[in-house]
């Protein structure tokens, strides 16, 4: 990797990689009585690596072929990587969460394994480590092939890659010695989410200076998306992560949003990293993977345009429909309400155009496990995006709120939607990067593909099952006008379900692991593809216009 | 830039853009995508008007139907509150007798007591109240501070070793750590105390030792448990002489429990529940054990 860098870029790579471990030392330092000074040791460790790395070949011989000839994909094939072992992370957490609410005796009577800890492991260790590296090396890929230009640095998308995984580790290391501010996917604390705001920028920084130098007159679709992603994430993640630390050596903040307010930032934040990371980002993903790999032009530019900006706009106002029957204002809840229906036309017509783009393709779907994942996932985001319009809806969330419908529904989209789209597009992707002529086990594909679905629907449907039944005997009265059930009645009716969405997150976890040893084998053994040219437009490739 | 096609499988054109391979058609927006969007958007604008929903400055519209949450769910609480006055005033106000005798009244004492204990007293004793190692069994005949439903109020209402100002409190000291007792005392003691319970115990082999303990027994342990062992409920002392263990029956918990002695906890329920509430649980778990076979 450091092959591809200068004498001077490797200088600033050092230096940037030294400077992180003197943070990493003067957090160590300053929180020496607090676990604040054990994140401080992990900031100097890892810096302190990747300065040896840099280090160890600082003197090795420098590129020598003009590098603007040819794509970045050096942290792109780290950060395939990184997600694929960063699912298997979080969905074995998944795994045993869910084990644990079947069966308590698994948080082995240990503060670090106890579920309320356990439980922000899995969900930052699938959305922020899987979910986010796949988006950060899909979005290298995409903008560089889409602009026909290379990435506009050499050294910065490697401190992007790495330094988020940076934050991916001190915001799990955390949770599992108990550190939290206890909001929901922001549980991270102040000094983890200003790194992230400076990694973010960068990101932001690059994809934009990327995108300014691209040889296209155009911008696609998938950057739009991308685009967004970046952008409304950096806002999202600064308003809600406004907090005072006690003092410079602890690692313990307070947020400065008060009650109410608290409570309407954190999910307003909460549902557009729905929206902006989980939705924006992950169709940048289908837009670019799906047509390639069915080969067809896509559906209806009119439609994108549509789309993208009905989503963008939409989401925005839908958040405080998490607050319904709270102290949160009814008129509040009524917008919330309202722009979360409004928001299922905008996300039928993507998930409609992605469908609509296989006509002429649907041969391909049937032998092709790869464009199945994909239109899997479509399907999928289309079912979860009318649910949740559906539940936002007042009286439905009178029912299904605090249940397990919620976490079925969250669930369909994450297991169904981000996960599926994700497969498909690395599984296209992932031989390309190595230049093989395919992935290593077609076979191995379609077992995961059938896996995949068979957790997710096994998942989803006990879950629809508990979380009805739940919010029904939460709700039954006596005709004497007493509550039937108390609240351990409930959880009673809830076992089988749980077992049932333990064995079905297994499914899924197995397929995942079949996926990275099949990704795995692709990249050492497949048989090399011929060369095809795969590069960007530079001023000796451009014939006279 | 790549030319205008026209897509074979479609027949539609392609807007002339061209990334990376991929092309777009430049197919209108389906006309069921502009209903549904005409639709949701009316439904939006019809909505804002009958409820509460734009912010204006300092306060909002408020709506034509002149619905809010807060009036609403007040409203709700006063009809549950009138669906359940019929009984709920009498529970609260007539005495343990009558409601005992009155049939439907029990079964509204078990129906909504069901839901009470499960939700407040099950986490330790049990969803069936049976109770489990350290909890007491509340089905049995046998009570601490006695089974009749004024008492059981009066525990729920106080609590055990409690903060609360007229808890109820009781402690069986630690006669081996603190050495009231020596080593041989304690396992004398207990054996004692075994023995009361378990007759075929008092064998020739034991009889000493039962014997010596009896004498500790009268002198250290009769002024709370009583003299033949069979506790007293006015100071919450268990009866030691039946099979019915709050902490276990064995030879070696009893030797612990003398050892180190016991103080349970019970929560006062005082200012969580209200006093039509705490009646209903007494009536409840009075009438588990009268239930009991």
């Amino acid at each position: 990797m450091l092959a591809n860098l200068t004498s001077s870029e490797r200088q600033t790579a050092l230096v940037l990689a030294g400077g992180v471990a003197v943070a990493g030392l003067v957090m160590a330092v300053l929180g020496r009585s607090d676990v604040l000074g054990v994140h401080g040791v992990i900031v100097m460790l890892c810096g302190g690596f990747v300065a040896w790395r840099i280090m160890s070949s600082f003197y090795a011989a420098e590129p020598t072929q003009d590098r603007s000839v040819s794509y970045y994909d050096d942290p792109i094939k780290a950060g395939i990587a990184l997600a694929m072992a960063w699912a298997v992370f979080g969905m074995f957490m998944g795994v045993w969460v869910a084990a644990q609410l079947a069966w308590p005796d698994l948080a082995f009577d240990a503060a670090w394994s106890s579920f309320g800890r356990l439980r922000p492991t899995h969900t930052s260790g699938v959305i922020f480590g899987f979910g986010g590296n796949a988006l950060i090396a899909t979005s290298f890929h995409v903008v560089q092939r889409t602009s026909r230009a290379r990435l506009a640095g050499q050294v910065s998308p490697w401190f992007v890659l790495l330094g988020y995984n940076l934050f991916c580790v001190l915001a799990i290391s955390g949770y599992l010695m108990g550190i939290t501010q206890s909001k929901e996917y922001a549980e991270a604390e102040w000094y983890a989410d200003i790194w992230l705001v400076i990694v973010w920028v960068t990101y932001f920084i690059l994809y934009i200076k990327t995108i300014a130098r691209r040889n296209e007159p155009h911008i696609y679709v998938a950057n739009w998306y991308f685009m967004a992603f970046i952008v409304v994430v950096a806002i999202l993640h600064i308003v809600n992560n406004l907090a005072l630390p006690i003092s410079w050596g602890h690692a313990k903040s307070y947020t400065i949003w008060p009650g109410v307010q608290d409570a309407m930032v954190q999910w307003w934040y909460g549902h557009n990293a729905v929206a902006f990371f989980l939705t924006a980002g992950f169709l940048g993903m289908l837009y670019y993977y799906l047509p390639v790999r069915a080969q067809r032009p896509i559906f209806s530019y009119r439609l994108s345009i549509l789309s993208f900006w009905g989503i963008t706009f939409f989401y925005m106002w839908a958040g405080s429909h998490h607050l319904h029957y709270t102290a949160l204002p009814h008129w509040v809840q009524t917008l919330g309400m309202t722009f979360s229906v409004m928001l299922l036309v905008p996300s039928w017509a993507s998930a409609g155009n992605a469908l609509l783009t296989l006509n002429g393709a649907w041969h391909r779907v049937r032998q092709d496990a790869t464009l199945r994942f994909m239109m899997a996932a479509a399907v999928f985001y289309g079912l979860s995006t009318f649910e949740g319009s559906f539940m936002a809806i007042r009286p439905v969330n009178s029912l299904s709120h605090y249940t397990d419908w919620t976490v079925g529904h969250v669930h369909a989209g994450a297991l169904g939607w981000v996960a599926l789209i994700t497969f498909g597009s690395l599984y296209t992707l992932v031989p390309k990067l190595w230049k093989r002529q395919g992935m290593y086990s077609d076979a191995l594909v379609e077992v995961h593909f059938w896996l995949s679905i068979a957790g997710a629907l096994i998942y989803v449907f006990a879950m629809w099952n508990s979380g009805i039944i739940q919010g029904l005997m939460w709700r039954t009265y006596t005709e004497d006008g007493a509550l039937s059930y108390s609240f351990i009645d409930s959880l009673v009716a809830m076992y089988p379900y749980y077992i049932a969405r333990a064995f079905g997150g297994l499914l899924f976890l197995i397929g995942t692991i079949i996926g990275c040893y099949n990704m795995w084998m692709t990249v050492r053994s497949a048989p090399h593809a011929a060369p095809e040219r795969d590069a960007p437009v530079t001023p000796a490739t451009v014939p006279g216009e | 830039m790549a030319e205008v096609e026209r897509d074979p499988v479609s027949g539609r054109e392609t807007t002339g853009h061209e990334w990376n391979g991929i092309k777009e058609l430049d197919t209108p927006v389906p006309r069921g995508v502009l209903m549904f969007l005409i639709v949701t958007h009316v439904w939006a604008i019809v909505w804002w008007f009958l409820v509460p929903s734009w912010p204006l400055g300092t306060t909002y519209t408020k709506g034509l139907l002149d619905i809010d949450q807060k009036t609403t769910v007040e409203a709700r609480v006063i009809e549950g509150q009138r669906e359940r006055a019929n009984w709920a005033t009498r529970l609260e106000s007539e005495p343990y007798e009558a409601i005992l005798s009155d049939e439907n009244l029990m079964n509204v004492v078990r129906s909504s007591g069901r839901q009470l204990f499960g939700d407040n007293c099950a986490a330790c004793h049990g969803r069936d109240g049976r109770g489990r190692a350290n909890y007491p069994d509340l089905t049995d005949d046998d009570w601490l501070w006695g089974g009749e439903p004024a008492l059981i109020e009066e525990t729920l209402r106080v609590g055990i070793n409690t903060l609360h100002p007229e808890t109820r409190i009781a402690q069986m000291p630690a006669f081996g750590r603190d050495q009231m007792l020596d080593r041989e005392q304690v396992r004398s003691v207990a054996a004692y105390v075994y023995s009361l319970s378990h007759p075929d115990y008092s064998t020739p082999d034991n009889l000493d030792r039962i014997q010596a303990g009896q004498e500790v027994f009268a002198t250290t342990c009769a002024a709370c448990h009583g003299e033949n062992g069979e506790g007293i409920r006015d100071v919450g002392a268990p009866n030691l002489t039946d099979p019915y263990w709050v902490y276990g029956g064995d030879l070696d918990t009893i030797i612990a429990s003398v050892h180190g002695g016991r103080q349970g906890h019970m929560p006062t329920w005082d200012e969580r529940l209200t006093a039509a509430e705490i009646k209903t649980l007494a009536l409840y778990v009075h009438d588990l054990g009268m239930r009991q076979p």
